[in-house]
């Protein structure tokens, strides 16, 4: 089976009113030039589940978002996301706003194909008040009350990887995989982005094996796209651009998300990358120190 | 000896893990990182933290000036989703500083003014701050002490759960809640006042009670015992300084100021 498709056409099951699962955390392996490539269709009316970053911002920032589903929109080095703020402050998009652990629950319970999954969190605030959609449920085995995450199941999903062969077995040998394997999971549908495509040969050592964390039929449609997380970071293989996020906040500031496609989005990848000083460039950039 | 706020307030802050045992400890920003830095060199150093990324060490990395993760020491690998294990597991002491406090010790990073639909200010999200809240120990850093963190009513978007007998969830004691102390650049304050009500319990060199008031929304209580906040030691100095070769820990307060305030006399 071959899963190796171009950006476009693997996007194209995306249709108005979906529900899009977006992998990675904050500035960190976001699969970005997906997410370029839906700003440059028609698609409107998404609802989209992150831990956010310029992602999310992007697709506020363009009118394609009906609704969010998160726990945070951030940059890490720039805490509040310059297009989300803006557009939450413009009262534009409705929100399902949760706790960062209750995002992974309820992405497990889509997964597990369970309706919710029992928790505490989330009880004595206003989370539970401002989302409506999450109910109080009693125990058969005690006399609490608790919190019923319900599932969080995205019709597509899209994730940037390390590597990944044409069957869409994937690699992520960053520092972290973050819930990328339970977007994975719980999704219909998953696009991978991949810097690298390898041949399967590449999976036979053990330690390459160990950093596949979902089964190759979780995996849809495979993009191959060196560069594509930019300007979130793919480490080890090159770190967040300080620089870019910085200009993305003034446009976002000054012109919004016009000035900013003007400046960077242009018809292809290409375009944007040479946009942004070309691949060696990307790749150079250093990796991120906490 | 002379030390800045920021050092006096980073070992007030450290204290807080003082008896945590094997607890992770999680401090979100700068200060509070060093803070519980400093408590893993000396205090308690059966303590865990992180590298802010994927691993545990079994020795923090310094706050500033580090080139790159390689050769740190490394323990366990902890993603994201193990922290979470841990996190719901209750054995995590977490120091963060949220932007609105209220008298019930429930806090909001998550958006300010307007509706919710349209809030004046969109902050970070509730990150996870209600799981955190709900799950272990939580302590509070405030850089600013003002009625603009300490607010007079409930916190605009409650984030974490207090002490707040109207929001008790069915089945729980306002006891099951665990918040440990309040860091901020004035003083320190515990939830051990009558009925969970905030207490100072130690007031930084040259600060006065009327001044903690005068920038707190909310009556607090005083501790019966209420003493000057230690000044940190020659030896706290030298593991801070380690921890922060490159200084960040000057840029966090405003001005830089002194630990130790001049008095009326001293200024004249």
């Amino acid at each position: 089976m071959d899963k190796l498709v171009s950006a476009s056409d693997a996007l194209s099951v995306i249709k108005d009113g979906m529900t899009i699962g977006i992998g990675g955390w904050g500035p960190r392996r976001k699969p970005m030039a997906l997410v370029r490539e839906l700003l440059r269709t028609d698609v409107k009316d998404l609802t989209v589940i992150a831990y956010g970053g310029a992602d999310v911002g992007l697709l506020c920032a363009a009118g394609k978002v009906r609704k969010v589903i998160f726990a945070f929109v951030s940059l890490d080095f720039m805490p509040l996301e310059p297009a989300f703020r803006k557009a939450r402050e413009a009262g534009d998009i409705e929100v399902m706003e949760i706790d960062e652990g209750m995002m992974l629950l309820g992405l497990r319970a889509a997964a597990w194909g369970c309706p919710f999954i029992p928790t505490r969190i989330g009880l004595g605030t206003d989370l539970l008040g401002h989302a409506p959609d999450i109910a109080l449920v009693d125990s058969p085995y005690d006399e609490k009350e608790w919190v019923a995450m319900p599932a969080l199941k995205p019709d597509v999903a899209l994730l940037q990887v390390t590597a990944a062969d044409r069957r869409g077995v994937c690699e992520i040998a960053s520092p972290d995989h973050y819930m990328d394997d339970w977007f994975a999971r719980a999704a219909d549908h998953t696009i991978v982005s991949a810097d690298n495509i390898v041949d399967s040969g590449h999976y036979a050592n053990p330690e390459v094996a160990r950093r596949v964390y979902w089964e190759r039929n979780c995996t849809q449609a495979v993009v191959h796209i060196p560069g594509g997380a930019h300007p979130s970071s793919n480490d080890p293989l090159y770190g967040f651009d300080v620089a870019h996020y910085k200009k993305y906040g003034e446009l976002m500031a000054d012109g919004g998300y016009e000035a900013w496609a003007e400046a960077f989005l242009g018809a292809t990848e290409n375009d944007y990358q040479s946009s942004v000083g070309g691949l060696e460039a990307i790749q150079a950039l250093p990796k991120p120190v906490y | 000896m002379t030390y800045s706020l920021a050092e006096l307030m980073v070992c007030a802050a450290s204290r807080v893990f003082d008896r945590d045992g094997e607890v992770l400890a999680t401090g979100i920003g700068l200060l509070p990182r060093l803070a519980a830095s400093l408590a893993m060199r000396t205090s308690n150093p059966d303590m865990m933290m992180t590298d802010s990324q994927s691993f545990v060490l079994s020795s923090p990395n310094p706050v500033s000036g580090l080139a790159s993760h390689d050769g740190q020491a490394n323990e366990n690998w902890m993603g994201f989703a193990r922290i979470f294990d841990n996190v719901w597991s209750g054995a995590r002491h977490a120091l963060v500083g949220p932007s609105q406090i209220d008298r019930f010790g429930q806090t909001n990073i998550s958006a300010l003014g307007g509706t919710y639909q349209q809030p004046k200010v969109q902050l970070l999200g509730m990150r996870g701050f209600p799981g955190n809240s709900i799950s272990h120990a939580n302590s509070f850093f405030v850089p600013q002490h003002s009625t603009r963190v300490f607010v007079a009513g409930e916190c605009d978007v409650v984030c974490s759960i207090g002490y707040n007998p109207e929001r008790l969830p069915r089945g729980y004691r306002l006891g099951d809640i665990d918040i440990r102390s309040v860091i901020t650049n004035l003083c320190v304050m515990d939830f051990l006042g009558d009925n969970h009500q905030m207490r100072v319990v130690s007031l930084h060199p040259g600060v006065t009670l009327d001044e903690v008031r005068d920038n707190t929304g909310f009556d607090v209580a005083v501790a019966d015992g209420l003493v000057e906040t230690p000044a940190p030691t020659a030896a706290q100095l030298e593991v801070i300084a380690e921890l922060d070769p490159g200084n960040a820990r000057a840029k966090q307060i405003k001005g830089n100021p002194p630990g130790r305030r001049k008095t009326v006399e001293e200024s004249a």
